[in-house]
């Protein structure tokens, strides 16, 4: 993964680190979007054919409530979510991102639209290759869209915010070094989501470190003893070179 | 300091205020009416988070701690930076200042894109004249038959699909033209000129082939009544395309990027009130126009008052503050 950061003045003197999103992330949170307004848009039009027994049909009036409504959703989604969600949509927020301006903040009504309409030529030729193609180019990992509107898409780094809520037990409950614990945080967080393989190896990597006289020990441990160690190792004051 | 008792006790005095506030981010975040209490405080909270983040950067910059920070400070950042919701007097401010400057700023390409619009169709008209049989290129097959049958392609639709839905299609697809004609500026103002030589060119074939059959009038009494208003926005989209092509080709002011964002801004709002005029236009096209029940005077009554409410909206008359 790409790790591009821009920094924006701040009147704090502090400037402000933004990461940006890469092609990658962008797709991911587009296509995310994609399913979420395709399947609204079908599931408006399951529910005025079904229940409301409206015709699906362009020479009838009825289509003013089957179809419209559907093709609405599809295609003012992204605008008025945006909009609504100052520059978020569920697509961007699961995928850990959000739209703002040059300065950092929260992009403007004018903004936003132009972003969005500019997907237009972004959409061209097809599939959004040009937009995609001035993503991987340009300095900022921007599209066409977002260089009109002078925006940017930035991670919004919750989970990293989620854990400052945890710093202070953590800080309290354990001797041990900070990053280690932070590390140990990190790895429990994710422990279903990663490979047996590679959270074994991490885990075992990281009490090696805490107690490096115990190695042999730890190769024999199991994927759940190798858990429940790490997270002894956030509750139990420990010091270096101590049984895990 | 990176393990030392300090750190330890400066994060345990610090966690707390960080606790609170990534619960008044969200808070305010969704809450859009702040007090001043609230906004002084939110105001003091950056300050002081400005100070921990420096901290935490300083003495353990790859931690998540400073992650978090980083993260919590941009979303007070961009909380702190937002603009107030305009509601009703930012609407009028973009009907009484925004979009009568874009027209302003614009109004020589205006007549530039008029022009060539015109030149364009008097060569569409020239073309099919002189060599008939290149209206295939510019017309359907169906339309071409059944102009040659003595009828125009516009009658008795509203007998095939309902006026509303008629003007719905008719709006999005006009709209889609203009905000194309806009958009394609970025190719350095050559996709908006391809799209107005164009649509020229078609509009001056169709009134030489349907001349030569006798329907000219007929055709006129079908447009005059959306037409001024449509050709006109579609004049005006696509002197926003060449001022946006201008401005990446000499910028005015610092790089391509600043120029082209900088026109962008300052001319989108001229994009609301034409896609507002094509909603206008598609209802006539779609009730009125088609409609024999509409006698050509009030087609020309209802065009050239729609034209004159469209002048009014860009020079920013009909909203003007009445002076003191």
């Amino acid at each position: 993964m790409t790790d591009e950061r821009i920094s924006v003045q701040s009147v704090t003197g502090v400037d402000l680190t933004l990461r940006l999103a890469g092609p990658g992330t962008r797709s991911y949170a587009f296509i995310i979007d994609w399913h979420f307004r395709l399947l609204l848009s079908a599931a408006w039009v399951l529910v005025a054919v079904f229940l409301l027994n409206f015709k699906l049909t362009f020479r009838s009036q009825e289509a003013l409530f089957s179809i419209l409504p559907a093709a609405a959703i599809y295609f003012l989604y992204h605008p008025v979510l945006e909009l609504a969600m100052g520059g978020r949509t569920p697509g961007k927020r699961m995928a850990g991102v959000r739209i703002v301006d040059r300065q950092g903040g929260t992009p403007n009504t004018v903004a936003l639209l132009i972003r969005n309409v500019f997907r237009l030529i972004d959409a061209l030729p097809t599939l959004y290759v040009l937009g995609l193609t001035t993503c991987i180019l340009s300095v900022h990992r921007v599209r066409v869209g977002d260089l009109a509107a002078g925006t940017l898409l930035v991670f919004d780094d919750a989970v990293a915010q989620k854990s400052l809520a945890r710093i202070e037990s953590l800080a309290q409950s354990s001797q041990l070094p900070l990053d280690i614990l932070e590390l140990a945080d990190q790895i429990l967080e994710r422990w279903d989501a990663l490979q047996p393989d590679s959270r074994t190896a991490i885990a075992r990597s990281l009490l090696a470190r805490v107690a490096p006289a115990h190695t042999d020990e730890l190769a024999s441990m199991s994927d759940l003893r190798l858990r429940s160690a790490l997270q002894k190792l956030l509750v139990a004051p420990a010091a270096p070179g101590s049984h895990v | 300091m990176s393990d030392s008792v300090e750190m330890r006790r400066w994060i345990g005095a610090r966690a707390g205020v960080w606790r609170g506030l990534v619960d008044s981010v969200q808070t305010m975040r969704r809450d859009r009416h702040a007090s001043i209490d609230q906004a002084l405080g939110a105001l003091e909270s950056y300050r002081g988070l400005a100070r921990d983040l420096a901290t935490a950067r300083r003495v353990a910059p790859d931690s998540r701690t400073a992650a978090g920070l980083e993260s919590l400070y941009g979303q007070l950042h961009a909380l702190i930076h937002r603009r107030p919701r305009g509601g009703f007097a930012a609407l009028l401010t973009l009907l009484r200042f925004d979009i009568p400057a874009a027209a302003r700023e614009l109004r020589g390409r205006i007549f530039g894109m008029a022009a060539l619009l015109s030149v364009s169709a008097l060569a569409g008209w020239w073309l099919v004249s002189t060599f008939p049989t290149l209206i295939s290129v510019f017309a359907s097959e169906d339309m071409i038959e059944k102009v040659e049958q003595g009828h125009l392609w516009t009658e008795g639709i509203i007998n095939i699909m309902p006026s509303s839905l008629l003007s719905i299609g008719i709006l999005a697809n006009n709209i889609m033209v203009s905000i194309l004609a806009f958009c394609a500026g970025i190719f350095f103002g050559l996709g908006t000129l391809f799209l107005i030589i164009n649509n020229g060119l078609m509009l001056g074939a169709a009134f030489a082939f349907v001349y030569q059959h006798k329907l000219a009038g007929a055709l006129f009494e079908f447009i005059i009544a959306h037409g001024l208003v449509e050709l006109s926005v579609i004049c005006i989209a696509g002197a926003m395309g060449i001022a946006l092509g201008e401005s990446i080709i000499r910028p005015a002011a610092g790089t391509r990027r600043d120029s082209f964002e900088a026109c962008a801004h300052r001319i989108a709002p001229l994009l609301l009130l034409c896609a507002a005029l094509l909603v206008g236009c598609g209802f006539i096209e779609g009730f009125v126009s088609p409609d024999p029940i509409f006698p050509a005077a009030s087609r020309v009554i209802i065009g050239v008052s729609y034209f004159l409410v469209m002048i009014g909206l860009m020079s920013g008359r009909l909203f003007r503050r009445p002076s003191a």
